[in-house]
């Protein structure tokens, strides 16, 4: 069994026009058995920026302590938030640090940037940059995720139609995964509000 | 402030803290993950006013396709371009760090950066990590002696030649460089092996695919021209998309309304004297 199947997890984030979404599902695992249904695997880094982390799940509560610490030094030194693309480049280089002995997780950071303007990325365990224009994703459905995405993507959707598309992707691939599911934790974010979904999927 | 709150090593570099942890983790039958890497066709040729690098732009984590269009050609100078293959994010950091050390050079020196110094520098660190950090290079570049192509493997040998290919798909590149290839290539007749090679390795190797990048560099001017060819489009893209029959059910929706952005610029007051 890979270390990534310890846990289960999905994690999944979309481009929308002025807007992203970004989607995980909620369940903590020991292998094959269930020990919690409300594990959150998304978090605010600041109003515009998030970081869903899938893998390890004691490697995901180290990582995001470590960015907060680092982001918090970075707003008492600069006194503004960290733009998306430095916070990816300081996720990168947390990463790569530990090259020959890696957190065990694979972040997914969407925040809006300068103009508004949505940015998403995924890293693999090492820090391997991914950016797209369009969605990322990862954990253990990935695979699903991915054939999901790419049938259900459109370019330029609005805040409405985001969250129903990357809700209804997130479901169906979890659908086809063991370990991850026991519904999904949705954040869709525009230039005004952060709305914040919890949806109803399998139990099982 | 003690030992444990700062989590940056005192020197930079590698920290290794995690690697007993991991071991353990192996040990009780839990695999390491796989890494990102890009499968690859990277070339690079000589012709008459410079060099002229290519490759594709498919990215693989295992058998599955990560990204379909990432840069594999990197910035190591204005006048300095290298073509990554091996594990991604070790190609992403030996070519940032070996730029940022071109660029404290060419400030110490005043001088252009010359392509053995980047040579150089890659060897010196690929070589002492002995295989480990799996970056395959093919560097190329201009310098004041002239055009120069180089291959970097990961235990840190080089090698010098007229034309090059690496990654998995460099046999496929390599057989159309072999037959096709002659010194004193024209600009546009360098390009079109190039591109050729790439699609080789593009249609022929599996862990090759999507777009071909080209960049041409010759004396005082360099060219990125990102998705040269696109050979590889999205067939029977549905233009109604896709309609969901029934929607998705929410449980609890929380809305936290953001204040408005606002730059503050605080206009100072003139330092007395």
């Amino acid at each position: 069994m890979s270390i990534f199947e310890y846990n289960g997890s999905a994690v999944v984030a979309m481009v929308g026009k002025n807007c992203f979404a970004i989607a995980s599902d909620r369940r903590l695992g020991v292998q094959l058995q269930t020990i919690a249904t409300d594990f959150q695997r998304i978090s605010k880094i600041h109003d515009h920026l998030f970081i869903g982390l899938s893998g390890l799940a004691t490697d995901v509560q180290t990582l995001y302590q470590r960015l907060v610490f680092r982001h918090k030094l970075y707003q008492l030194r600069e006194e503004r938030d960290m733009k998306p693309e430095t916070f990816a480049s300081l996720v990168s280089a947390i990463l790569y640090e530990k090259r020959f002995g890696p957190y065990l997780c694979q972040p997914v950071i969407a925040g809006l940037g300068d103009d508004n303007k949505p940015f998403i990325c995924t890293m693999d365990s090492i820090g391997a940059k991914e950016l797209a224009k369009d969605f990322v994703v990862s954990g253990t459905a990935s695979e699903s995720l991915y054939g999901a995405c790419e049938a259900m993507f459109k370019p330029d959707m609005e805040a409405e139609e985001l969250f129903e598309t990357i809700s209804q992707a997130l479901l169906s691939s979890v659908d086809r995964d063991c370990l991850s599911g026991w519904g999904g934790h949705v954040y869709v974010v525009t230039p005004n509000e952060i709305k914040e979904k919890i949806l109803k999927g399998r139990m099982d | 402030m003690s030992q444990s709150a700062v989590d940056v090593p005192p020197k930079g570099g590698f920290s290794f803290d995690l690697c007993k942890r991991n071991d353990m983790l192996t040990q009780k039958g839990l695999k390491a993950p796989s890494f990102l890497k890009t499968g690859t066709t990277i070339v690079g040729l000589i012709f008459k006013d410079g060099v002229i690098l290519g490759a594709d732009t498919r990215a693989t984590e295992g058998p599955i396709v990560a990204d379909k269009n990432c840069e594999k050609i990197h910035y190591m100078a204005p006048n300095i371009y290298c073509c990554g293959a091996g594990t991604a994010a070790d190609t992403e950091a030996v070519t940032d760090m070996v730029s940022s050390q071109l660029r404290l050079h060419r400030y110490q020196t005043s001088r252009d950066s010359r392509v053995i110094t980047a040579l150089t520098l890659l060897k010196k660190h690929l070589f002492s990590y002995q295989g480990h950090v799996s970056a395959a290079l093919v560097l190329g570049g201009v310098d004041i002696t002239g055009p120069h192509l180089h291959t970097i493997y990961p235990h840190g040998s080089t090698d010098t030649l007229p034309f090059a290919t690496m990654g998995s798909g460099s046999l496929a590149a390599m057989s159309v460089f072999e037959a096709k290839y002659k010194e004193g290539l024209t600009r546009d007749e360098g390009i079109k092996l190039v591109a050729e090679a790439i699609c080789s390795g593009i249609f022929n190797d599996l862990g090759s695919g999507s777009n071909v990048d080209i960049c041409v560099i010759t004396k005082g001017n360099k060219e990125y021209l990102r998705n040269y060819m696109e050979p590889n489009p999205r067939t029977y893209v549905s233009s109604k998309g896709y309609s969901f029959t029934k929607k998705t059910e929410v449980l609890l929706t929380k809305i936290t309304p953001l204040l408005e952005r606002v730059e503050i610029t605080e206009v100072g007051e003139a330092m007395e004297e």
